[in-house]
């Protein structure tokens, strides 16, 4: 008994931390409607910056005086960037926010290593709050406590701030209906930056209080990031008491899962999380978003078939394609394999993003479903490639079906959100289900049949594979169903009423994304010879995020161009230097900024017009650009 | 001979807000019916109750005899119900006649097709369906970039894909130049009289209203008051009341003591 009480007084010091940093994530998006994927980043540059001042400054109140001041101190980071990135793509299509942060965060990651280096580093402990204090015969830290404490004080802070000055209520205002601010008057530049420095600020200031408590290291980010956006989906986008009671349940189902479900303790958040959308799909205290105004004359480009030129551009490249093992060694070929896979895997995505209007945050599943089925035939039936070969994307079909079921019914960011946790649901149990999975030793030796072990083969294997898949996704979209849930995601109020039932079609165009997907998997089990938990993990849901963003999500041709470059940026330079992630990172920044319509999108409407002016008018311009 | 639709005791309220309270009436064969009223009287929120959009609190539907009342729009749709947009809604990143062909498509139950190309499936009758409101030469056109007026007529042939046997419109002619729409007036009676549609429309140009409806109703705060021809309904003082006012909120009219009855009306 009092070792329970001592462990829910562990989850309350841990809900505290992250209610600073989901509320400030919840904060950010309610105003500004940005996915701040870097909110992690800033999260864990509190604590580095943190660290850093509380060694330098010493004394008695240099401790104290460090942790608001670091906490400052990236805010005013974060206002930088709000002002020199953000601001420039706010007009930018939805999403794109999340790209740029995005790459921000893969340059966070290696700038800590940079400057901190890439050891644990271990905070001093809080003077005056080192010791225990005895609770039921029990110790518990007194830090902790005073961590309890500021879960509220900053709730209360929070309270006051949006309800008693003016600035708070612009910010409720703008996050129930942020046009009718700006048409108020409002600077909504200023009150952007604002809001956006007050969210890091809060993040910061969760990461500096962690430092007595665990050791700084440059992961953190990633870890801190799904529990906060778990916490702001669970309460509600926006709600910061929803926030606090969220961050209560997900650190109390922390604290007691391990003890009485250690078997699958990874799952139970992402369970909850869930649960909760599928039974209050706007999270706890959330409330239905109100429809986004469409602009009327939202100019757009309807989609097109691929031209004359567009399609002997794509007859070219596969010509191309064809012939390079003539010229291309071993691990040339063995790359552009992987390069396939992933446009494969990209193009899947983008069937149901940009053409179905289902934004995905956690895509992986269906592909390391389909990478599991395999593996998984080949340990316990032995069956060899041929048959692997189809079976293996049955499982990620199965999934997807199941899953797809449920994130129809919601929309939006709450649908991504469930996709996401879907996929993590997926991962611990994979993690966790060492007896089948094998864990995170993962299984090995599936290897394609005699025949096609030979990497040329292989290659042209996968090459002749996603060219089907790219064909039939094409065929797809461009057929009556493609339409159909286009045309679903273009407005739901006219489809429903042409007699077009949303959910089904979602539903079918879900499960055929997922199937594809598992087509991928299954090719890059084979093409590895093994799988481990990391193909279902975020970062390849991300990965595949990134290629359709960068790609352009309102281009057919976009996925296939994204996937190609970002794989290939970011094979080479992991082989070519250590700071990859920094240069990836800050190319992902430019380009965003560049491009904020993606390559393909930049190239349809930048470049061609000028192409066509050249060769006068084609009947048909081929808009599509390369296939 | 059965209405087309036979409306009874339709109710919805929003909190406390009784926003339709008991509406009955009924839309003939080949009858263009208005529904006017002031704004906040309860006319789109009829509107979305009668095609399926929001669920009524009480009352009866019957479309033919049959009833729909509690029906999605998708069915209300398939039973033969068209309808138009205040705001309009497209698909915007389809042309003019794509969107005409996604209303084809549905019609004829092929959405779930993966083979054939989308674009090239019932061509000719979308081109029907074009030419009929006017809009041949613009079939080609990315329908983000139409002028409103336009979209609207975009609106009515999509709504004319399935062949309805009732058409709902709300506020079809608003936006447009006047020139414009006595133009769609004239079109929507057109096909009332080659098609046998029954419409029912709201509008607050009363230009159109008298000019075009065989029976105007008037709502008010959910009720309706009125109901007859156009003429009759123009002379009700009820009717004037509603739209001009009664003075009761403000009082008497500033010089209104001498000659109370000069502003009556004459």
């Amino acid at each position: 008994m009092d070792f329970l009480f001592v462990q829910f007084l562990n989850g309350l010091a841990s809900a505290s931390a992250l209610f600073l940093v989901a509320s400030g994530l919840s904060i950010i998006f309610g105003v500004t409607r940005i996915v701040n994927f870097a909110h992690g980043a800033f999260y864990m540059l509190g604590a580095y910056v943190a660290y850093t001042l509380t060694t330098t400054l010493t004394g008695p109140l240099g401790f104290w005086v460090a942790l608001p001041l670091a906490a400052v101190i990236v805010a005013a980071l974060g206002a930088l960037v709000e002002m020199t990135l953000l601001r420039r793509i706010y007009e930018a299509p939805e999403l794109f926010q999340l790209l740029a942060t995005f790459g921000l965060t893969l340059m966070v990651e290696d700038l800590v290593v940079l400057i901190w280096g890439p050891e644990d580093l271990l905070g001093p402990r809080a003077p005056g709050l080192e010791g225990a204090v005895n609770i039921f015969g029990q110790l518990f830290p007194a830090y902790d406590l005073m961590l309890i404490a500021l879960g509220p004080i900053v709730l209360a802070g929070l309270w006051l701030l949006f309800h008693k000055t003016r600035w708070g209520v612009l910010v409720r205002a703008a996050t129930q209906d942020r046009t009718m601010v700006a048409a108020l008057g409002v600077n909504q530049a200023w009150l952007f930056t604002s809001v956006f420095t007050l969210g890091i600020f809060l993040a910061a200031l969760g990461g500096a209080v962690q430092i007595p408590r665990e050791a700084v290291h440059h992961m953190m980010d990633l870890q801190i990031i799904v529990e906060a956006f778990v916490i702001v989906v669970i309460g509600g986008l926006g709600n910061v008491f929803g926030a606090f009671l969220a961050a209560f349940i997900i650190a109390e189902l922390n604290a007691f899962g391990i003890l009485l479900f250690p078997k699958i303790s990874l799952v139970l958040v992402f369970l909850v999380m869930a649960v909760v959308l599928v039974v209050r799909p706007w999270g706890l205290l959330g409330k239905p978003e109100g429809a986004a105004r469409a602009a009327v004359g939202t100019a757009l480009q309807p989609w097109k078939r691929l031209g004359a030129r567009g399609r002997n551009l794509s007859l070219g490249l596969l010509l191309v394609l064809a012939l390079l093992p003539v010229f291309a060694g071993n691990y040339l070929l063995a790359v552009s394999t992987e390069i396939l896979i992933f446009v494969l895997f990209a193009a899947s995505l983008h069937l149901m993003m940009g053409v179905g209007g289902m934004v995905s945050f956690g895509h992986a599943a269906y592909f390391g479903l389909g990478a599991y089925g395999a593996a998984l035939l080949v340990r316990f039936t032995g069956a060899p490639m041929e048959v692997g070969l189809w079976a293996g994307p049955l499982l990620a079909v199965a999934g997807a079906a199941l899953f797809g079921w449920f994130c129809v019914r919601l929309s939006g960011v709450y649908l991504a959100m469930l996709t996401l946790a879907f996929a993590q649901i997926v991962w611990s149990i994979v993690f966790q289900w060492y007896e089948v999975t094998g864990g995170d030793n993962g299984i090995l030796g599936i290897w394609p049949s005699s025949w096609a072990s030979d990497p040329m083969v292989f290659y042209y294997l996968t090459l002749g594979i996603v060219t089907l898949g790219i064909l039939a996704i094409r065929r797809i979209v461009f057929a009556p169903f493609g339409y159909a849930v286009r045309g679903c995601r273009d407005s739901v109020l006219r489809a429903e009423s042409i007699g077009m039932n949303r959910m089904s079609l979602q539903w079918l165009c879900f499960t055929l994304a997922g199937s594809f997907a598992g087509f991928a998997g299954v090719l890059y089990a084979y093409l590895k010879g093994s799988v481990f938990p990391d193909v279902l993990a975020i970062p390849t849901s991300v990965d595949g995020l990134v290629m359709v963003l960068l790609g352009g999500i309102q281009t057919v041709a976009g996925p296939v161009v994204g996937a190609a470059v970002y794989e290939a940026l970011s094979i080479y330079m992991t082989s070519e230097t250590d700071l990859w992630k920094l240069i990836l990172g800050g190319l992902i920044v430019v380009l965003v900024v560049a491009f904020p319509e993606g390559i393909v999108g930049f190239w349809q409407r930048r470049v061609q017009p000028l192409l066509s002016d050249r060769d006068g008018r084609d009947e048909e311009p081929a808009r599509e650009g390369t296939a | 001979m059965t209405d087309a639709l036979e409306v009874r005791d339709l109710a919805k309220a929003f909190g406390g807000v009784k926003a339709v309270d008991g509406v009955s009436f009924a839309l003939r064969e080949r009858e263009m019916l208005a529904l006017i009223g002031p704004n906040g009287a309860g006319k789109s929120t009829c509107f979305n109750m009668l095609n399926g959009q929001l669920k009524p609190d009480g009352g009866s539907i019957r479309l033919f005899g049959a009833e729909i009342l509690g029906l999605p729009p998708r069915k209300v749709w398939r039973l033969g119900v068209g309808r138009t947009f205040q705001i309009t809604a497209t698909f915007t990143s389809m042309t003019v006649i794509e969107n005409v062909q996604m209303a084809l498509i549905s019609h004829h139950r092929r959405l779930r097709a993966m083979l054939p190309f989308a674009g090239a499936l019932y061509k000719d009758e979308a081109y029907d369906l074009l030419e009929l409101v006017g809009m041949e030469d613009q079939s080609g056109r990315a329908c983000g970039m139409l002028a409103y007026g336009d979209l609207k007529r975009m609106e009515l042939a999509i709504a004319l894909a399935n062949d309805p046997r009732v058409l709902l419109m709300d506020e079809p002619a608003a936006g447009m130049a006047p020139q414009e729409r006595v133009q769609l007036m004239e079109l929507v009676a057109r096909v009332v009289q080659s098609r046998g549609v029954s419409v029912l429309f709201t509008e607050h140009d009363m230009d159109v209203v008298f000019g075009h409806a065989d029976r105007v109703m008037v709502l008010d705060r959910g009720r309706l008051i009125v109901e007859g021809t156009p003429a009759e309904v123009r002379n009700n003082p009820d009717v004037q009341a509603v739209y001009l006012g009664t003075g009761a909120v403000y009082g008497k009219e500033k010089g209104a003591d001498a000659t109370p009855r000069a502003e009556a009306g004459e």
